[in-house]
């Protein structure tokens, strides 16, 4: 990923996107309860959280912690038992909707742990699948996912067919689909979880090279302390069962981080003090 | 991305699809078995002196399947047998094919419905062919609905699975992509579910043949089923092994055309190019 190939105006829209104020993301008293055979399961207790526009934020915490189901929340793809979410200035989840208010779905990108791209579709079909459902022409949908193939590095790509491509490459291309339609926030749920540890360092070098250029908001979920403490400005930590903000830990290691900033001793010293707090769950 | 950074090798090389020098060896090992399996007929109808009623020598099977060849009724008799199957195979891809897809979304319809469906399998089809032959007589609908009674369950299941194979991973993506119903039809459910489809589909031809065949063999006096039967009865064993032989290519043939559509609806999925169904 080069700065050359960012096409222009990307990064000058959420930056104006940026200017208007307010929280990207505003999550107040959220939580969350699934029912089973075993009676009601508290994933989540009542939780509230602010994510300032251009912020990268990490929601680190072990298995069972909630964090991908606040995630997923945020994304619409499950209905909060109570409280309210709210994306920019748009409500997503006001108290007891079971259903998302779908404008305000508009300005999010999605990455999924897996990278779920359409075997049938090439790469660049896959990238313009979400510009389909905004009923974008063809032609131009196809210039735009060339243009964003070639942001993630994946230019020569285009007519490949995803089981042609390493794991590392269909993340980037999940990522370039997350972010087709321009959305200011970017969601991820363990994105490179999959990944082994050599490329999952290189991609979380890309990332942040894609989010200093682009200026979206992030939000990322990960098991990772290191990989949390590499990337965030803001690490929420949750706790195990039932789920909850345990602690938010600020990390200002200036930008961009280069890898070998976890050499650092305060790093290790944040690594440590994070390994402490999950009492060796992650 | 203020600097050019070089990309690894982990994220950056594609990997090279597997396209095997298999098919190309076919081209010999199928012939060379094809000759060894004639060899070895010849070698034992020489050896063990067995009657040609019972295993003629394949010289003479060539030389009934060429005379037979040369004669309109067992065209007449091969048109018969076609019709009825492509017409019982058409029926039973559309009933199958739509059922599969009302039963695949409806869970608990699958359910309740489920020991009913099973049970049509138990039936032993040919069983119910005295029932077809005294209800559709002793004409062709009969035997379409032999084929299409024996090649409408595996539709109908393959159907079924293809529906509720669909990545849930997918679903979501659909979902924060904020795809309207008819765009998730189109642009997952159809596509992702093809591939279980036309294995369906797949071997639905060949079901379908053999419906029509064993319809044939138990009544009525038209197709290749009947005209087996008549050789049995007349005790020309070469010339019934020359009916099977047309009935085997025209089961071929029929393959080969959904086999050739598969790979043409479907050429990202990995069955593409290979015989997976059978």
């Amino acid at each position: 990923m080069s700065a050359t190939d960012i096409p222009s105006g990307t990064a000058a829209d959420t930056a104006a996107a940026r200017d208007t104020g307010g929280a990207a993301i505003s999550v107040q008293g959220v939580a969350k309860t699934y029912a089973s055979g075993a009676g009601p399961v508290q994933a989540l207790l009542p939780t509230d959280l602010e994510v300032k526009p251009g912020e990268f934020i990490v929601l680190l915490g072990p298995s069972g912690c909630g964090k991908t189901t606040l995630l997923r929340m945020l994304a619409g793809l499950h209905a909060p038992t109570e409280g309210t979410i709210t994306i920019g200035d748009r409500p997503l989840f006001t108290s007891g909707d079971t259903e998302p208010k779908r404008d305000a779905l508009g300005s999010l990108g999605f990455v999924f742990q897996q990278a779920n791209l359409m075997p049938w579709r090439k790469v660049w079909a896959n990238i313009a699948l979400p510009l389909e459902v905004l009923r974008v022409p063809k032609h131009e949908r196809r210039k735009r996912a060339a243009d964003m193939a070639q942001m993630v590095g994946l230019g020569d790509f285009l007519g490949h067919y995803p089981k042609q491509l390493s794991g590392g490459m269909q993340q980037r291309v999940a990522i370039a689909r997350a972010l087709i339609h321009d959305p200011s926030i970017l969601l991820m749920d363990e994105p490179f979880g999959a990944l082994d540890a050599m490329t999952r360092d290189q991609m979380n070098v890309q990332l942040q090279d894609l989010w200093l250029e682009t200026a979206k908001t992030i939000v990322l979920v990960t098991h990772s302390i290191s990989e949390a403490v590499f990337l965030a400005d803001r690490i929420v930590l949750l706790s195990q069962r039932p789920g909850r903000i345990q602690d938010v830990i600020e990390v200002d290691f200036p930008r961009p981080r280069p890898l070998s900033v976890a050499n650092e001793p305060r790093f290790g010293e944040i690594v440590g003090s994070l390994r402490g707090a999950l009492g060796g769950h992650a | 991305m203020t600097a050019t950074r070089p990309l690894t090798d982990e994220t950056t090389s594609p990997v090279t699809p597997r396209r095997g020098s298999g098919s190309r060896i076919l081209w010999i090992t199928t012939p060379l078995i094809l000759i060894a399996f004639l060899g070895l007929w010849k070698l034992y109808t020489v050896v063990s002196g067995v009657g040609e009623l019972i295993l003629p020598p394949p010289e003479k099977v060539g030389i009934a399947l060429v005379q037979l060849l040369g004669d309109a009724s067992v065209w007449q008799a091969t048109y018969v047998t076609l019709y009825e199957t492509v017409v019982g195979f058409a029926l039973a891809a559309v009933v199958g094919i739509a059922l599969g897809i009302v039963l695949g979304r409806a869970r608990t319809l699958e359910r309740i419905l489920s020991p009913f469906l099973v049970a049509t399998q138990v039936v032993p089809k040919v069983a119910i062919v005295p029932l077809l032959l005294l209800w559709f007589g002793f004409g062709l609908a009969s035997k379409i609905f032999m084929a299409a009674i024996i090649a409408f369950f595996v539709m109908m299941q393959n159907t079924i699975l293809g529906i509720r194979s669909i990545d849930q991973g997918h679903r979501d993506l659909m979902r924060v992509i904020r795809a309207p119903w008819w765009k998730r039809v189109i642009s997952l459910d159809i596509p992702s579910s093809l591939p279980y489809v036309l294995t369906g589909v797949e071997l639905g031809i060949v079901f379908a043949i053999t419906g029509a065949i064993v319809g044939e063999y138990l009544g009525g006096d038209q197709g290749l089923g009947a005209m087996a039967t008549v050789m049995l009865s007349a005790l020309r064993t070469d010339q019934l092994f020359a009916v099977v032989i047309i009935m085997t290519l025209l089961g071929f043939l029929l393959y080969a055309i959904v086999a050739g559509v598969r790979r043409y609806a479907i050429p990202w999925h990995e069955s593409s190019g290979r015989a997976t169904a059978l």
